[in-house]
């Protein structure tokens, strides 16, 4: 067996929630081995790595596993707390606004954009209203800060930039332009994209949509 | 109308060092947040909320989710109770007991429980209490089998967080006097100490252990609140 001390990353390239984890491993420019999985025919590192929900993306440090993504993030903030510091450690206050809207990223937000995709005719339309509107309330608590983290690229936006490479699959979907409602979002996706952690391990955005649109064929109901 | 106030403990004006919890008594979300404040041993003043008549105060507090609890503290608001449980475990952190562990890794494990418990547990429970026949029975059958994940995570031990309450304790914590008022309207048991001896004396030691114990809403009127809910939610599916 490998080096304990080796951080493995089981993932898979279209996943925004491993893509989490893949930003906020560069962040702190921790080495990994990262492993693309096969969900039809599932590994047995996966299975064994989270017997509870047989999903990606799964950490394993020093063979030890990590499941669902933020607490992923959290982890990796709290396990390598001397590199870019995702969330302000001294200030509880702080980091309870970060988790709330992270949270908020996770329920609301990720289901207003599965609706998009996964839904047809009137209901795909109240999606994208839905989405809109959360990306509003999302705009609005960046405010004028570059990051939401402030100055610093942090947790809120580890969570939510993982969803910046389906903008497009959203317009495509939706046939509306983000950028057309919320601008500084837009401004801020494009500010993350800059940056070497985000540029390196983002999957294309093109592919990405693509491989949403198939998954709107093919599985999509009214 | 707006609701009024209801302190538990009278306070000057200018001191901010009490926090506020806005809340409503039959909430299990509310009810999480007034164990961590009493694990840290932390005065509080407590408002009650009439939920079909919301107070400004609360809607200014939580303009996204309008919901309780929130806790406000040196006049900054808190939403979402698992957020709540993890600012009070960091605000007063020598106080009390922690409610996280302190190393990372059993901090990423306590945490994956908690989302364990929302995403995975709670629904079928739910889905149980609101359904009946065929779907009753999945939802039932769901249930156990996420209880039985629960049980092998559990192993004998007195709290999920070792020898004390703490994170996944507080977060499952509703299921120990919530389970038996559904049990008992269904009329049919989940929890068994048979199937479940761990989670069965769990859910004891929960329930008396001083944080909690005393602290539930007055469970009679709970069951008359539950129970029509569940006949709506048969009523509406016919």
């Amino acid at each position: 067996m490998a080096d304990l001390a080796e951080v493995v990353l089981l993932d898979l390239w279209v996943s925004p929630f491993g893509l989490r984890c893949r930003v906020a491993l560069e962040e702190k420019g921790v080495a990994y081995d990262y492993r693309e999985q096969d969900l039809v025919h599932k590994s047995e590192l996966l299975l064994s790595s989270n017997p509870v929900h047989k999903k990606i993306p799964v950490l394993l440090h020093a063979g030890r596993p990590v499941c669902e993504s933020l607490v992923i993030v959290e982890y990796i903030d709290e396990a390598w707390p001397d590199a870019a510091p995702f969330l302000p450690r001294d200030d509880p206050y702080a980091c309870a606004k970060a988790r709330f809207w992270a949270d908020y990223i996770d329920n609301k937000f990720f289901d207003c954009q599965t609706r998009l995709w996964k839904l047809k005719g009137e209901a795909q339309e109240q999606a994208k209203n839905d989405l809109i509107e959360a990306l509003k309330t999302l705009e609005s608590e960046l405010g004028d800060k570059p990051y939401f983290g402030g100055d610093n690229f942090g947790f809120v936006d580890i969570a939510l930039v993982s969803f910046t490479c389906r903008f497009l699959a959203y317009e495509k979907l939706g046939s509306f332009s983000i950028e057309e409602h919320c601008p500084k979002i837009v401004a801020w996706a494009k500010l993350c994209s800059e940056r070497e952690s985000v540029a390196k391990v983002s999957p294309d955005p093109y592919k990405v949509s693509e491989f949403i649109q198939f998954l709107h064929n093919r599985f999509g109901a009214n | 109308m707006s609701s009024s106030p209801v302190h538990h403990t009278t306070m000057n004006q200018l001191q901010e060092e009490v926090p506020k919890l806005f809340g409503f008594w039959a909430s299990p979300y509310v009810l999480k947040v007034i164990w961590a404040l009493r694990i840290k041993g932390v005065e509080y003043d407590y408002i009650e909320e009439d939920l079909r008549n919301k107070s400004d105060q609360l809607l200014e507090y939580n303009p996204v989710h309008k919901k309780v609890p929130v806790l406000v503290y040196q006049g900054k608001p808190i939403a979402e109770s698992e957020v709540i449980l993890e600012f009070i475990d960091e605000a007063w952190k020598h106080c009390g007991h922690p409610i996280l562990p302190e190393d990372p890794y059993q901090r990423a494990m306590a945490r994956f429980w908690v989302k364990f418990q929302h995403d995975k547990l709670s629904p079928p429970i739910w889905k149980w209490f609101t359904t009946q026949g065929q779907e009753e029975e999945e939802a039932y059958e769901a249930s156990i089998e996420q209880l039985l994940v629960l049980e092998k995570e559990l192993d004998g031990k007195r709290f999920f967080g070792g020898d004390k309450i703490g994170f996944v304790d507080l977060s499952l914590g509703p299921l120990s006097y919530v389970i038996p008022i559904y049990e008992e309207i269904i009329g049919a048991k989940l929890i068994t100490e048979h199937k479940f001896p761990s989670l069965f004396m769990w859910m004891g030691n929960f329930l008396s252990s001083p944080s909690v114990k005393g602290h539930l809403p007055p469970l009679d009127e709970l069951q008359a609140r539950y129970q029509p809910i569940r006949e709506a939610f048969l009523k509406g599916k016919n």
